[in-house]
């Protein structure tokens, strides 16, 4: 297929749509409203459907009933919007059904701003609501990943019957690059646990999250806890760049990494051996990978945009074995490649 | 000839199908509880029964077989 | 003899978990009796929030679905746009339906979402021991109404078939009541004509069905019916607040 110049989120539904998602329930909210608007004008004639819902709350709630009759359904939002779906994931999470969420992050907390921001990694990765779970957390850094990674959060939630974040921010849903979209290709599997009317064909089948016996929500717990255990052994990923010699491994995700890119670029220039480390799967965590990335580096410097909580990942993922800094604006403030060099060269021995 | 079978297991005594039979022919019986321990439905005059099944009908357990 | 009353095959055989006296029971076994009559069970998927009919995926044969607290008729919306051809009902209390789930509640309705909507009143929190709905009546003492609900103090109840009728998705609002016979056959006519609705793709249809809660009135099952036909009925009147397929006249 051709290339195509696009904005992110436009390109993020068209990939979804080629992806086979068949619903989406969305309501408005900046910086995502694109994806709406691009999924309002075509998903009709492709015969998929587009509802705009009266709140995020009611939104994640349809999603919940079309995941529940098995079809690919996805809904997208940012920041705010995303802590008002959280009810939603939690029991869609409780119930074992696959679908996909997009967080074009903001600025917060409250209501915060409108300019990018990744103040919501823990929210993803570690609180997207009540009780014990997980959900895939995919972070894009290019208009490319936006779409290449919508396809896979549809095949990893179906395949391990749990939700799909994609965790971009509102630099990567604004900008405009050339991308290549994949072949309209639905790989959904079957699905006998769905909702869809029993053809008095088989036993009725419940969705549900409600396990009264503590010993049996315990067993349906740690169930899916054996699954999450089996993903963060074969779904990680993460990009490694100069990383090999690297004395300074800089790890950063989404549009940030670019801008730490340049800036490890800029560090090689000026003889300092630094490295770029971006993890693509934030949840599960690219333990393996980061460890391998960092095992000449003399210390790892964190950049974000947030006052620092991917970092904390980092330490627990090196086991606390090497110094971790930190560098992060906040508020929707970009980091600039300088001032990240800045900051490299601060620990890279330059006096 | 008509006739009600009343689930002694799933039957909780409530009454209310006492209060739909036009023949007042159905009553809690106070002799002998089932394991939830319940005094349960009977119908006390078998002969009386018209198999109008509104007893059933008011049967918030659907505990009340018809027959006619 | 020829059996003329059991169970409908739409109602599991399960020994359900209400309270004595408690009329879940029968709304349930008309929602049934409707849903064998139209031969739609295997196309039939239902959807139960948080409230004491929480577990009722248990009871329909049905495939269920349980959702979070109000948000029913989003989930069922969920569904009915993924699979238009099914059938769709959410089974909801009044906390849930009119309080929590307001909002989803009247867009659903005013988007004219082709879903069944059984709303059972009993102007209480059940399943959390009895605190003030929105429908508690005025006076109606509750946990968290211990010297009775005062207007001027917890506000109105709210009268949900009156308020749903203005809009224009609403194909059919009706409130009947299952404290008689007579009554109880009024209910399922309700219920199919619901049901029927849905078949035609007429339209949102809401079944307010006033219901009783003995234990946490403090009555006996049998007091609890004479409360619902002397306190409930004059405040919230049975009948038909809007039916699109009624001629004109009727």
């Amino acid at each position: 297929m051709e290339r195509s110049l696009m904005k992110g989120n436009e390109a993020l539904a068209e990939a979804a749509m080629r992806a086979g998602c068949k619903c989406f329930f969305g309501y408005p909210i900046t910086p995502q409203t694109e994806i709406s608007a691009y999924l309002a004008k075509k998903m009709a004639s492709a015969g998929g459907l587009f509802l705009q819902a009266e709140s995020e709350v009611a939104a994640i709630n349809m999603v919940l009933g079309a995941a529940s009759t098995g079809t690919r359904v996805m809904t997208s939002s940012s920041s705010p919007g995303i802590s008002l779906k959280s009810e939603g994931i939690s029991y869609i999470a409780g119930s074992d059904l696959p679908c996909v969420i997009i967080n074009v992050q903001r600025g917060g907390p409250g209501l915060g701003g409108i300019q990018p921001s990744q103040a919501d990694y823990w929210q993803a990765t570690k609180g997207l609501g009540h009780g014990d779970f997980h959900v895939l957390v995919f972070a894009p850094a290019s208009v490319q990943e936006m779409v290449d990674m919508v396809v896979r959060a549809f095949d990893k939630a179906d395949e391990y019957r749990m939700p799909a974040m994609i965790l971009a921010d509102g630099l990567l849903g604004q900008m405009m690059e050339p991308v290549t979209f994949p072949e309209i290709k639905d790989n959904a599997p079957e699905k006998p646990w769905a909702t869809n009317g029993h053809k008095n064909k088989r036993e009725h089948n419940i969705i549900n999250s409600l396990y009264l016996k503590p010993d049996v929500l315990e067993n349906s717990v740690v169930e899916r806890f054996e699954r999450y255990k089996k993903i963060e052994e074969t779904e990680t990923d993460a990009e490694c760049y100069l990383c090999d010699d690297a004395d300074i491994v800089v790890c950063a995700f989404g549009a940030t990494a670019r801008v730490a890119k340049s800036a490890v670029n800029h560090a090689r220039e000026k003889g300092i051996k630094a490295g770029l480390f971006r993890p693509k799967t934030l949840w599960p965590f690219p333990v393996k990978e980061i460890n391998e990335a960092s095992k000449n580096a003399k210390v790892l410097l964190s950049v974000e945009m947030s006052m620092g909580q991917m970092v904390d990942d980092i330490k627990l993922a090196i086991n606390c074995s090497k110094p971790v800094e930190f560098y992060g604006r906040t508020g929707g403030v970009i980091p600039k490649p300088t001032e990240i060099l800045a900051e490299i060269e601060k620990l890279g021995g330059v006096k | 000839m008509a006739k009600i079978t009343v689930n002694f297991e799933r039957c909780k005594g409530c009454g209310l199908c006492t209060t739909a039979c036009p023949k007042k022919i159905v009553e809690i019986q106070k002799e002998k509880r089932n394991p939830k321990g319940y005094f349960t439905a009977v119908c006390v005059n078998n002969e009386a029964c018209i198999g109008c099944a509104m007893c059933a009908m008011m049967c918030p357990d659907c505990a009340i077989v018809v027959e006619k | 003899m020829a059996v003329v009353f059991e169970r409908p095959h739409a109602l599991c055989d399960v020994p359900l978990h209400y309270c004595p006296g408690c009329t879940h029971g029968i709304i349930h076994r008309l929602v049934c009796e409707v849903i064998d009559e139209m031969g739609i069970e295997g196309d039939t998927i239902g959807i139960c929030p948080v409230g004491c009919s929480v577990m009722a995926y248990d009871y329909f044969n049905c495939d269920m679905i349980e959702a979070p607290h109000g948000r029913a008729p989003a989930v069922a919306t969920g569904v009915k746009r993924a699979k238009p051809d099914s059938f769709v009902f959410t089974y909801q209390g009044d906390g849930d339906l009119a309080a929590i789930g307001t909002a989803e509640t009247v867009h659903a309705a005013t988007r004219g979402e082709n879903i069944v909507v059984i709303f059972v009143n009993n102007t209480t929190y059940g399943m959390t021991g009895g605190q003030m709905a929105p429908t508690t009546l005025p006076g109606q003492i509750t946990q968290t109404t211990p010297y009775g609900r005062d207007p001027k103090i917890q506000g109105y109840p709210v009268r949900v078939c009156e308020m749903l009728s203005t809009l224009s998705g609403t194909a059919l609002a009706q409130r009947v009541s299952v404290d008689s016979v007579p009554h109880i056959r009024e209910a399922k006519k309700a219920i199919r004509k619901a049901f029927e609705n849905q078949k035609e793709k007429r339209g949102f249809s809401i079944v307010e069905v006033l219901s009783t809660c003995p234990t946490n009135w403090g009555l006996s099952p049998i007091e609890a019916l004479d409360r619902l036909r002397e306190e409930m009925i004059p405040y919230y009147p049975l009948g038909v607040y809007k039916d699109i397929t009624a001629k004109e006249g009727e």
